[in-house]
């Protein structure tokens, strides 16, 4: 049921008890249906959302837009397979579009070190014919939670009656 | 200078509301997690705000009719048809309020006199009672009870009744209880109205927020009530539309007509963009009334859980956004209770007396917050139950 995995993608930390309070359904249940998704490889594991630009001397990120020659097998999954090895990337997503194809999330230390990284290590792969580097100034929002001013989050509702 | 003197003296006898009281500590506070407001934490779907823009965007800026804009009305008469089964005539049983509010208060002005009796079920909605003394009307409390999940019953209306009472309110679904009537429930009330010939003022504004397989019931729905009715209801609980101030008043043409006199004179008309809004809201707005009500029907089990497993007791509310728990085991009243849970655990949650005496025992807690929200308090208030056995 997508409301379970919807829930556990809001929070990972309901508990069975909660989950089965809020979907009507016995815990028993919601503990089978979290297990049966979790061979099936739909759950994945959880992890902490950090706003890495408050975090001092933090890493830097950049989005990187890949062209690809598709290979008549494989498609684009042979230079994914490659370019997702790496440590440092975070993220590789199959976007097809007209400009790009596969879009990579990518951290660093430095800025000169992702440069160096597109241009020795993505750039020069056989199938690859263009990047196009975006690095991330600011978060706005990211897995649903908004990043921002701690000010903003407050509730800004009055009590009238 | 004494105003006392100058002051009206009926004005300055009216308690002021006892639900600000524990909002007010909690500002002073860090940390406060609130679960005391009334009223969603949706925005307006993005749909409904792009109309109203866009009535500004041509400048339509002007006032509009005195019983709010035809294509409205025309639109709140379908809707009211299609939602609640209730035909009404958009050009003289229909007009358009500021908020539900204005329109409990225009109904009670026009039917209300002095020595007349105005049955108010409690525990409810703080407005009834003051409007009805300010309109020279006698309020007369009827006690609902947990027994009967704090729905009125026909006895306890029969035995409230006088030869002066001429209206009662039916506050369903209810504000703090989350109590609902079904029809059968309806049905027993509408044999006493018809016996004693009174008017009912049925307010239906969380009538979208019910919760299990049975909708609201409209108390006009029921057989020959509509001619004895009046329904209030609005744009605000149903599509999270609070700060656009937008009701109306359905009835007979003869006390709609009274009650457009009164609104003309006080008002004039209901505000212009809100009403370019709500026809947007009322033409493709059903499926934001759905996606709300399932967030808010989780929120309800995931709370309700939480108290039972607490021990602290609580019927399950089938409507609105609230949840009234038994605070009894603590054996604190109702006040102690949250001034002790606020100051311990910096949660805030209203006294069930803030809604009449008859609250005592009783907490309202909204549940119009996220889920994260709700887990979060539901924690503390544990702590606070442990930390104070």
């Amino acid at each position: 049921m997508v409301k379970l995995l919807e829930l556990l993608g809001r929070n990972a930390d309901f508990t069975p008890a909660e989950l089965s309070a809020m979907l009507g359904k016995s815990e028993d249940e919601v503990k089978k249906e979290i297990e049966a998704y979790k061979e099936q490889g739909i759950i994945k594991g959880k992890k902490t959302i950090i706003d890495w630009g408050k975090v001092p001397d933090a890493e830097v990120r950049a989005i990187i837009e890949l062209k690809v020659t598709p290979k008549p097998e494989t498609g684009f999954d042979e230079t994914a397979d490659i370019v997702m090895s790496y440590d440092n990337v975070e993220s590789v997503y199959l976007a097809a579009s007209s400009r790009y194809d596969l879009i990579a999330l990518v951290k660093g230390n430095t800025i000169q070190e992702i440069a160096e990284f597109v241009s020795k290590r993505l750039s020069t792969l056989e199938n690859v014919i263009g990047t196009a580097t975006s690095f991330v100034l600011n978060t706005y929002k990211q897995d649903n939670e908004i990043f921002g001013n701690e000010s903003d989050e407050e509730e800004q509702r009055s009590m009238i009656l | 200078m004494d105003y006392s003197r100058l002051l009206n003296n009926k004005i300055q006898e009216l308690k002021p509301s006892g639900i600000r009281k524990f909002f007010d500590i909690a500002n002073e506070m860090d940390h406060v997690i609130s679960l005391s407001i009334g009223e969603p934490d949706f925005t307006t779907p993005w749909h409904v705000r792009q109309e109203g823009i866009e009535s500004l965007r041509r400048g339509r800026t002007w006032y509009s009719p005195n019983r709010g804009f035809a294509e409205l009305r025309s639109q709140i008469s379908k809707y009211y048809a299609r939602r609640f089964n209730v035909e009404y005539d958009p050009d003289k049983e229909i007009l358009v309020s500021v908020g539900g509010s204005e329109a409990i208060d225009l109904c009670i002005r026009a039917i209300v006199q002095q020595g007349d009796e105005v049955l108010i079920p409690q525990p409810s909605f703080v407005c009834y009672e003051p409007m009805t003394v300010m309109a020279d009307g006698t309020p007369v409390i009827i006690r609902t009870k947990a027994e009967n999940e704090f729905r009125l019953t026909a006895a306890e209306l029969e035995a409230a009744i006088t030869p002066r009472t001429k209206l009662l309110i039916l506050p369903f679904p209810n504000n703090p209880t989350g109590a609902v009537m079904r029809r059968e429930h309806l049905e027993e009330i509408a044999k006493v109205i018809e016996k004693h010939n009174i008017l009912v003022l049925s307010d239906e504004i969380y009538g979208e927020l019910t919760y299990g397989k049975q909708r609201h019931v409209s108390f006009a729905d029921i057989p020959h009530m509509k001619e004895r009715t009046i329904v209030v209801s609005g744009f605000s609980k149903a599509y999270a539309m609070t700060g656009w101030r937008l009701g109306y008043a359905l009835g007979p043409e003869e006390v709609i007509t009274q009650m457009t006199k009164l609104h003309q004179y006080a008002i004039m008309s209901a505000p212009t963009t809100a009403q370019y809004a709500a026809i947007e809201a009322l033409k493709h707005g059903d499926a934001d009334i759905e996606r709300m009500r399932e967030e808010y029907d989780m929120r309800r089990r995931l709370i309700v859980d939480g108290f039972c497993k607490m021990g602290l007791t609580c019927f399950e509310p089938e409507g609105a956004f609230y949840c009234f728990p038994s605070i009894q085991i603590s054996g604190k009243t109702s006040e102690q209770f949250c001034e002790e849970l606020i100051y311990a655990q910096h949660v805030a949650i209203v006294p069930g007396t803030a809604f009449g005496e008859y609250g005592e025992g009783f907490a309202r807690v909204s549940y119009s917050y996220s889920l994260n929200h709700i887990k979060e308090a539901l924690a503390r208030i544990e702590r606070f139950l442990d930390e104070t056995k």
